[in-house]
């Protein structure tokens, strides 16, 4: 195939797949992101999908979209704004125009533009005569029309040729890109392959879309170079399918069985759904009746020996409350995961936001410190799953890892580790020569008790959530011994050695960026943006949480102007001026179920800049 | 090769002070536990006993083996995390009627429902007696407790209704002082495959005193209680002359020799029946329209949960090729930057 047409060579470029929840826009947006890491571009993809799995067809509240920011830079972010959306109806052009740079590309299936769909879109006419003649670029394609012309002689049914049209657009697309379609086509080998009918539709569909577009006169061509990215296997990985593998390698590294009792919710659904597939890698998953019950049973296979996990979203955090202070009680190792959607209540379960962070460090009954970390990016959701099982072991504790919305479902390229590589996780059991076993005597460096299981021979001993009596562990209602249990068991998670914070751009700046968690990529693409116009700008962003990094105070106090950015209202703030009282903290929050805007920090930090 | 442990009743007792009131049942059911326990030919750090919170779930401080206390209504939940993680011990959930069955409501029937092979043992005092005499959610309809003054407006839960309505494989009733019944109850629900239900009709002599005392009094009881066995027809009374029979869909009471009735006109008690119509039956009577039924009244071999989680994933193992993480991040669609 040649090209005649001229390619525009760009350094990044943002596009939005979107359609009609049932369209398959997330499939074609996954399709487009694996073409894009495989020919060398880094990646950030980011789906936008409605609560309502099938949302009325045709309105605005049913549109699903998929963004992917691809470049030949290292990526960050999924992007704010797109260069090119495809929009399959007029209610995903209405969801999604907003969204669109000006001078951006607009392709739409002018076959499901009509006035039924403009109705149901809330449009009270064809939006694009007025589009047309605005800053856009608008190319009108009858892709259902043509979808069913291409697959009209294979004998299927209707439904499944209209099933095709987004493979016909993905086609349309990949030209536009000058992106293969090798890797697309091994794909529909592999996936369907018990169906060669299906393989060969969605091959013709892909064809015909690419055919066609090489054959329209006004269609641009643009070609995203290679990144610069360092040697090694690469693979394109999302936040909660890193998380699942963080823990599991953790419990392998470990030597321990991996348990995990949870219940689904979103957005944290796809991690049990990943470690109930896990079965080849032994681990033992209860999907069970209830939230409190997913906590429990893990608390129950802690006591028993494994590395026990639960998997939750923050309604499902507030409903383990009770258990998180049992477990915290009883000195066992265990991890919450915590993928944050908007709140509160119900909420917006399909949106991000990050206003469980209060919650993670304080919602529970009585003195009750656990450990909460924070991933910041999809990928290394793996890391910090990984290090919150290192943790919860080694210090006999509940780990909190908060993740949330953006980055479990958003993906990325991500450097395959060794497991060789990766740090050591060493239980503290108990040995024969502890008998007889005091559950509470502890190592006197680190406070941290040993691990006694059931079937240990001659370690025999009883834990609960009853206050208990320093090193014996019998029940206790002595107040001094109270006290004594309150601050011990505060003070062995203070002396979890947690790494120091490290300051990103430029050290000498006036002003410092506070982030946590999965803001990162938006936080650090406003830094190199700002350099790039040589206003240079410091950024600390906080996967420690509780404990903080020894460091933190030392930090702040070099910069004349610390501005926090959360997405909440506020909370790391006021934790953060409970910790430090003598710092100054600006703030800039957010909480619409949608992650920052680079736009939007930077305009913020340069009004902080004037101050 | 380990050493055989011969071990006796008091080889499960810890040095706590046990702190349940002078006289009550509880007291009474941990030492037919202490007696069974030897009988089952477990090692004793292989017993876990996981408990919830009441009363009766003080229980693990009391016994020597493996024990935890956990929040309430939750024991079921974190048994049977402890059941999965070790398929190999030996676990028993200690439960109230309050713990079970109202804020454990969930987990109880779900626990059953799966059939994880742990032994449940629920102490039925019919009253909340930990904080100091509410009503249950078995007290009778009408009970006059410190939240009903003017008696309870709910109906009570039968326990052995709610395990077979669950699809519980087993369910045993005994009375907590019959501790020799309630030993031989218990070592029967150690061997059941399955979640092995056993309501103890437990008295609670500070906050619902004679709870039972129509089906304890000495004088009467065996008129009014029926001890049933596997294989046997269900005959009971002082002189052994009474049986049960089913007329209709109902069961009877007879007189053994009156209207031609005869020994084999008498049901006989089948455990195993995994149709649950005639356990249900039995698990329904009440005095005094018919006797209470203590025993195993159910004992039905099901697929059990635990053995399934084991075998699905040697089943998956002995087929995958992915065998560890470094198989698994390297599997599917990867790519090289030189």
């Amino acid at each position: 195939m040649t090209k005649v047409t001229h390619v525009v060579e760009l350094d990044e470029v943002v596009i939005r797949f979107s359609g009609d929840s049932g369209d398959g826009m997330q499939l074609t947006g996954t399709l487009f992101s694996d073409t894009s890491a495989l020919v060398g571009n880094d990646i950030s993809t980011f789906p936008d999908y409605p609560a309502e799995i099938r949302a009325p067809q045709g309105t605005v509240g049913g549109v699903s979209g998929f963004q992917l920011n691809f470049g030949s830079n290292k990526i960050h972010t999924p992007g704010d704004y797109a260069d090119v959306l495809l929009a399959m109806n007029p209610a995903s052009l209405k969801a999604n125009l907003r969204w669109v740079k000006s001078g951006g590309t607009i392709i739409v299936d002018i076959d499901s533009f009509n006035d039924k769909n403009f109705e149901k879109a809330g449009y009270t006419e064809n939006p694009l005569a007025k589009l047309k003649s605005g800053d856009y670029n608008i190319i009108e394609v009858p892709i259902t029309s043509l979808t069913k012309e291409a697959l009209k002689d294979l004998g299927l049914d209707n439904k499944s040729i209209i099933r095709s049209k987004n493979i016909f657009s993905l086609g349309i697309v990949y030209w536009l890109f000058n992106h293969p379609l090798n890797f697309t086509e091994k794909y529909f080998d592999e996936k369907f392959k018990k169906n060669p009918a299906i393989v060969e539709a969605n091959k013709i569909a892909l064809h015909a879309g690419y055919n066609y577009a090489e054959n329209l006169q006004y269609m641009p061509s643009f070609r995203v170079s290679p990144a610069k990215i360092e040697k090694g296997k690469y693979r394109n990985l999302n936040g909660n399918l890193a998380t699942a593998w963080g823990l599991i390698a953790a419990a392998e590294k470990a030597k321990l069985q991996l348990f995990c009792g949870s219940y689904p919710i979103t957005p944290a659904t796809e991690i049990l759904q990943e470690l109930s597939a896990r079965k080849d890698l032994g681990v033992r998953v209860m999907q069970c009746e209830d939230e409190i019950a997913g906590i429990c049973t893990a608390i129950g296979a802690s006591f028993a020996g494994n590395l026990a996990v639960t998997t939750t979203s923050g309604p499902g955090l507030a409903l383990k409350a009770e258990a998180i202070g049992l477990a915290m009680m009883t000195e066992l190792p265990l991890v919450i995961v915590n993928v944050q959607r908007g709140g509160p209540s119900t909420g917006l379960p399909t949106k991000t936001e990050q206003a469980d962070l209060l919650q993670a460090l304080y919602g529970r009954n009585g003195e009750c410190p656990v450990v909460v970390l924070a991933a910041s990016t999809p990928s290394n959701c793996f890391e910090f799953a990984y290090i919150a099982c290192k943790i919860a072991v080694e210090h006999m504790t509940p780990v909190i890892l908060l993740t949330d919305g953006f980055i479990a479902n958003g993906s990325e390229a991500w450097k395959i580790p060794q497991m060789a590589d990766l740090p050591e996780i060493s239980a503290p059991f108990a040995k024969p020569e502890d008998a007889p076993f005091l559950p509470y005597l502890r190592n006197p460096e680190t406070l941290v008790r040993k691990w006694a299981v059931p079937g240990m021979k001659g370690l025999e001993h009883r834990v609960g959530g009853l206050e208990k009596m320093d090193k014996t562990g019998t029940v206790s209602y002595v107040p001094e011994n109270h006290q004594v249990m309150v601050n011990l068991r505060m003070e062995k998670l203070l002396k979890i050695k947690v790494p120091d914070l490290i300051i990103e751009g430029n050290t000498e700046s006036d002003i410092l960026l506070v982030g946590w968690g999965s803001t990162h990529g938006h936080l650090r693409t406003v830094l190199r943006n700002l350099e790039a116009e040589g206003k240079p700008v410091a950024l600390a962003q906080f996967n420690y949480i509780f404990p903080l990094p020894a460091n933190t105070l030392e930090v702040f106090s070099k910069y004349k102007r610390i501005l926090v950015c959360e997405l909440n209202m506020g909370q790391f703030a006021s934790y953060l001026r409970m910790n430090y009282p003598s710092i100054n903290f600006l703030q800039f929050n957010k909480v619409m179920g949608l992650p920052f805007t680079v736009a939007e920090l930077t305009k913020k930090v340069e009004e902080v800049s004037k101050l | 090769m380990a050493e055989e442990q011969v071990l006796t009743a008091k080889d499960f007792k810890s040095d706590q002070e046990i702190r349940w009131c002078p006289g009550c049942g509880d007291t009474a059911i941990f030492s037919s536990v202490t007696k069974a326990l030897p009988e089952l030919g477990i090692k004793h750090e292989d017993y876990a006993f996981i408990s919830g919170i009441g009363c009766s779930s003080r229980f693990p401080y009391y016994i020597n083996t493996y024990g935890f206390h956990g929040i309430h209504g939750r024991a079921a939940a974190i048994a049977s995390g402890v059941k999965v993680a070790n398929p190999s011990l030996s676990v028993w959930e200690i439960t109230g009627d309050g713990d079970a069955m109202a804020i454990g409501g969930n987990h109880f029937i779900h626990l059953i429902r799966r059939n994880i092979d742990l032994n449940l043992i629920l102490f039925n005092n019919q009253i909340y007696g930990l904080t100091k005499g509410q009503f249950s959610p078995t007290s009778n309809f009408g009970q006059v407790t410190k939240t009903s003054p003017y008696g309870t407006i709910e109906r009570p839960f039968n326990p052995g209704e709610l395990t077979i309505g669950s699809q519980g494989s087993f369910f045993a009733r005994t009375i907590d002082n019959n501790v020799k019944l309630t030993s031989e109850v218990l070592i029967e629900a150690a061997k059941h495959k399955g979640t092995s239900v056993v309501e103890a009709l437990q008295n609670c002599v500070i906050f619902n005193d004679d709870a039972y005392a129509a089906i304890t009094d000495k004088a009467t009881k065996e008129d009014r209680q029926i001890i049933l066995n596997h294989g046997k027809p269900m005959v009971f009374g002082k002189n052994s002359d009474k049986g049960l029979v089913l007329e209709g869909k109902k069961l009877k009471v007879v007189t053994l020799g009156q209207d031609g009735i005869g020994i084999n006109d008498i049901l006989v008690h089948d455990t195993k029946d995994p149709d649950p119509t005639i356990h249900l039956c039995l698990v329904r009577m009440n005095y005094p329209e018919l006797p209470v039924a203590l025993g195993v009244i159910r004992a039905v071999e099901m697929p059990v949960y635990n053995e399934l989680v084991v075998k699905q994933i040697e089943d998956i193992q002995s087929k995958s090729k992915i065998r560890c993480m470094d198989d698994l991040m390297n599997s599917g669609s990867t790519w090289i930057v030189e």
